[in-house]
C-alpha cells in the first residue's frame, strides 16, 4: 500500500508532501498518547491520530515514520505543517474517526505490525 | 582527541512548539554523517524523551552530545524540581504528569523506561530542589 492508497481509501485531504505519495507502507498504529507511540512502535510507518500538535510530527520524525493521519477532520496549523515538509512527512486528514479510519485500512490489507 | 564532536543545545521552557528542536538537529546531523540507522534511532528516541522530560518536568535545561568514533554520550542536565524516587521514577506507568499535560500526548510513564531501553548504557542523579542529570550512551560498535 502506498500513501496514495491511504488518501483514498480514507478519502483524505492531502496537506503536504505530494511528492512522496509513491512511498511503500507496511504498517500502521493509531495512537493519541505519544508517550505510547515511543514506547511500543517497532516499524509501523503510518501513524494515525486525533491529537494535533507540533510534537505528533516531532514523534513520527523520531520514528522514522513516513505518513501521518489526522482523524476526525483534525487540521495541522502552519508550523506543524512546515515541520512536516522540512522531513518530508506527508500530512492527511480524514473526516472518519479513529476506529472507521483504522479498519477501512485494516480490512484493505494494512496490517498493525511487530510490537515492541 | 579532536575527532570528537561537542554539541551543546538549550531547551526552554516557555514554548512546547519547539521542544524536540535539539532532538530533530541531531538526529538530522548523524544522519549526515552516514551513521548506522538503528544508531540513529536510538539517539533520537532516547534524546527526544529526555528532552520532552526537561520541558514537561523541569522547566527546560541544557543538553550536551559528545560524538565520537565508538560511542555518542547524551548528558541532559536541569534545575529543575528533582526526582524524588528513582527507582518508582523509572517504573513504566509512573508519571506525575498533569492533566494538561497528557492532553498534549505525553505522561504515560514510558520516557524513562524507554530511555533505558534504547540507550546501552543510563545513569540518573537527582537531588530534590537541585535538579536531574541523565547521562545515555549508545555505542557505535
Ligand atoms: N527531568 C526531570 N525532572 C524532574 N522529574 C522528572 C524528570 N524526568 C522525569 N521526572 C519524573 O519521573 C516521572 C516519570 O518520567 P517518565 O519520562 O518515565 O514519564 P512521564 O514523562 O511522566 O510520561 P511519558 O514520558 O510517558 O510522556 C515523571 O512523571 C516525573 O515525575
Ligand atoms: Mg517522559
Amino acid at each position: 500500500m502506498t500513501v496514495k492508497d491511504i488518501a483514498t481509501l480514507l478519502d483524505a485531504k492531502i496537506i503536504c508532501c505530494e511528492d512522496s505519495l509513491g512511498r511503500e507502507l507496511h504498517a500502521a498504529c493509531g495512537a493519541d498518547m505519544m508517550s505510547d507511540v515511543l514506547a511500543f512502535v517497532k516499524d509501523q510507518s503510518v501513524l494515525l491520530t486525533g491529537l494535533c500538535n507540533p510534537q505528533v510530527i516531532r514523534t513520527a520524525e523520531m520514528m522514522d515514520m513516513v505518513c501521518i493521519v489526522f482523524v476526525r477532520g483534525k487540521l495541522p496549523d502552519e508550523n506543524m505543517i512546515e515541520l512536516a515538509i522540512e522531513r518530508n512527512i506527508p500530512l492527511l486528514s480524514t473526516k472518519h474517526r479513529m476506529f472507521t479510519a483504522c479498519g477501512l485500512l485494516y480490512s484493505n490489507g494494512l496490517h498493525g505490525g511487530a510490537t515492541n | 582527541m579532536s575527532n570528537t564532536i561537542t554539541l551543546k543545545y538549550t531547551v526552554s521552557s516557555d514554548d512546547f512548539t519547539r521542544a524536540g528542536e535539539a532532538s530533530s538537529t541531531v538526529k538530522s546531523k548523524l544522519k549526515q554523517m552516514n551513521l548506522p540507522p538503528e544508531i540513529i534511532r536510538k539517539v533520537a528516541i532516547a534524546m527526544y524523551e529526555g528532552e520532552i522530560n526537561m520541558f514537561i518536568h523541569a522547566n527546560g535545561g541544557e543538553i550536551t552530545v559528545e560524538i565520537s568514533p565508538t560511542e555518542i554520550v547524551i548528558v541532559l542536565e536541569d534545575k529543575g524540581p528533582g526526582i524524588e524516587n528513582i527507582t518508582q521514577a523509572m517504573t513504566a506507568g509512573f508519571s506525575t504528569a498533569p492533566d494538561n499535560i497528557r492532553s498534549l500526548g505525553f505522561g504515560a510513564g514510558m520516557g524513562l523506561p524507554n530511555m533505558k531501553k534504547y540507550s546501552d548504557e543510563m545513569s540518573l542523579s537527582s537531588n530534590v530542589g537541585v535538579g536531574t542529570t541523565v547521562t545515555m550512551k549508545v555505542f557505535i560498535k
